[in-house]
């Protein structure tokens, strides 16, 4: 089921995503249990609203009380009474670098989460499966940091200033001309922040007359931008080839809503790895696409670069594309980097258009100059031009890691959602009770997962999602099997109804796999 | 020991039940007013059925019984 391909010839690997339906029984009692919680919050906003029970949570004053309600909507409901009551998995005060290993912050609550107290004790050498670490790079010693302690006592923390201003440092420049380099670009731009690089370049490409077809599951920020920009938004489904080309088909054909007219400019919004499914883009087709019907591509590739592929140039690189046929490369240095900010990659017309016209450069502070150099110094070791192997190393264990990982959990019989090369890996949960008793158990056992619920996921499908490291050693992995084995036992969170024959112990092969139906 | 392992079996049976009701996230009191509205209400419907399920097996039995007599008499008529 996995291995039939549409368009076979534009892929040169095989595409093994998939998407296993929620169990019926599961559903029914996951609104079930949604349907109890929900009638006991109306139970206690009851009991809140005539005195009977102090409140705990934000509420309008006195006199506020009738103007426009702040607190009513079906958000804050959720959040006062559902949220309140899981809400010790999220939030845990960390107090080491989030490598491989964390050490936490023992907290317990008295009053049911409203309130939280330190005991003192520090929870050491908890296994770090929520960092968005993929290589290792948050680290507190070693070549990136001797670096950026150098460059620190030598340019000093802060810049103070704009771009366009005083704040273009010749560690910019440097940094800029090393990531064309590495992206295969043309030229490079960089900003201080990876959110702001989406919402604040988004309008400065599009404007009113464009089209903007953006996927379903986008990031907020791709979202933020595209609202901003003032552009008609359609959405397709998610990574559904067939919706795109038909809303390109429509756009191209029937033109603007009323006036008919041809549309500016047609911008194709997608990432390259979705960081709550796990699926990565089904890029060949979306640039076959994109040459068909003359539109531009906007490719975000905050979590697929450094990520995938074997020279760990993220998904282009992952497909054996040329990145030229991508029109707008963005990316984040948050996730694989170990630093912070983003960067838009293209043609050098395009590059040096956003240096005057983007918001960020107008108006946001540069990057601050260490985490300039973090950024150099990785770039470098990712590429191997420190001298090092240490950076091929490192991509090709995170690719083993995240094949072994996989394996081995849909092996258990857990329901996985995405495909086999992203180093995202969504374990799905459904009960709302679970996913705070996952959270819990997982922490007894000294491993820090992260679950997620509503208002990222829809209501029913929520899931707790690993990050895997290139610093997990096989050991790290196999005692996190064991535990999530035991607490997926113990919590019967094994929905899965297709089971795979378990390979024989061969180490880390590209094989195929046969499936059985239970 | 076997006495050991049901208990065991029946208190995970328990904490299934309170994970998939959400009783697990669920204050003390909560708990209390959710457990004493279900067994009151599991205590309605098991005492209805012993009421009323014999009552209408045996009415059920006699309309079958009724059916099949009826049967009898004209599958005896025609063979004559």
């Amino acid at each position: 089921v996995n291995h039939i391909v549409h368009n076979g010839g534009l892929y040169k690997r095989p595409f093994n995503e998939a998407f296993e339906e929620t169990p019926m029984l599961v559903a029914v009692l996951t609104y079930l249990g949604y349907g109890v919680l929900t009638l006991f919050g109306y139970l206690r906003d009851f009991m809140r609203q005539w005195k009977i029970e102090k409140c705990q949570n934000a509420t309008e004053r006195e006199e506020q009380k009738d103007f426009v309600p702040l607190y009513q909507d079906f958000e804050n409901f959720y959040t006062r009474n559902l949220y309140m009551r899981i809400r010790d998995s999220w939030n845990r005060p960390i107090c080491s670098v989030p490598g491989a290993k964390v050490d936490m912050m023992e907290r317990v609550s008295h009053d049911y989460n409203w309130t939280f107290t330190y005991t003192g004790r520090v929870i050491k050498g908890v296994i770090n499966m929520g960092s968005y670490n993929y290589l290792g790079f948050a680290q507190k010693a070693g070549t990136c940091q001797k670096a950026a302690a150098k460059v620190l006592s030598q340019y000093g923390a802060g810049v103070c200033s704009t771009r366009q201003e005083m704040g273009n440092l010749d560690k910019h420049e440097e940094l800029e001309k090393l990531v064309a380099r590495f992206l295969g670009v043309e030229s490079a731009m960089t900003y201080g922040m990876g959110f702001a690089t989406n919402s604040m370049n988004i309008p400065a490409l599009v404007g009113k007359g464009c089209l903007i077809l953006s996927d379903e599951l986008n990031h907020a920020s791709l979202v933020l931008g595209a609202r901003l920009s003032g552009a008609t938004i359609r959405i397709f489904k998610h990574n559904n080839m067939q919706s795109l080309e038909k809303l390109l088909k429509d756009a191209i054909v029937h033109g603007q809503p009323r006036t008919r007219r041809p549309w500016k400019k047609i911008l194709i919004l997608v990432e390259g790895i979705y960081s709550m499914e796990g699926s990565i883009v089904r890029l060949p087709e979306v640039i076959a696409l994109k040459k068909k019907y003359k539109s531009y591509l906007y490719l975000d590739e905050a979590h697929s670069i450094g990520a995938l592929g074997p020279r760990g140039r993220g998904v282009v690189d992952y497909f054996g594309l040329n990145p030229e046929d991508v029109d707008v490369m963005m990316g984040t240095f948050t996730k694989s980097f170990g630093a912070a900010g983003g960067y838009i990659g293209g043609k050098k017309e395009l590059i040096d258009y956003l240096r005057i016209c983007s918001h960020s450069a107008v108006y946001a502070t540069s990057m601050s100059p260490p985490v300039v150099e973090q950024i150099i110094t990785s770039v470098k070791c990712i590429m191997g031009e420190d001298g090092a192997t240490v950076g091929k190393a490192r991509v090709q264990q995170l690719a083993e890691n995240t094949r072994y990982f996989r394996r081995r959990l849909k092996e258990m019989g857990f329901i996985i959602y995405g495909n086999e090369d992203s180093p995202i890996v969504p374990l799905m949960l459904y009960m709302p009770a679970k996913i705070g008793a996952f959270g819990r158990e997982m922490l007894k056992r000294n491993i820090g997962v992260v679950v997620v619920g509503f208002p990222a996921t829809p209501i029913i499908e929520s899931r707790a999602r690993f990050c895997l490291s290139a610093t997990h050693t096989k050991e790290m992995l196999d005692r996190t099997l064991k535990e999530v084995d035991e607490v997926g036992d113990l919590l019967q969170l094994k929905y899965s109804r297709h089971r795979l024959v378990p390979l024989l112990d061969r180490p880390f092969d590209e094989t195929t796999y046969e499936e059985t139906e239970d | 020991m076997d006495i050991k392992n049901m208990k065991n079996y029946l208190y995970w049976l328990f904490c299934q039940f309170e994970l998939i009701t959400c009783s697990y996230l669920m204050e003390p009191w909560e708990k209390v007013l959710f457990y004493t509205f279900n067994i009151t209400m599991l205590f309605m419907v098991l005492y209805t059925a012993y009421i009323y399920v014999p009552t209408h097996i045996s009415m059920a039995f006699q309309f079958c019984l009724h059916l099949f007599g009826n049967q009898h008499e004209n599958a005896v008529s025609i063979v004559k």
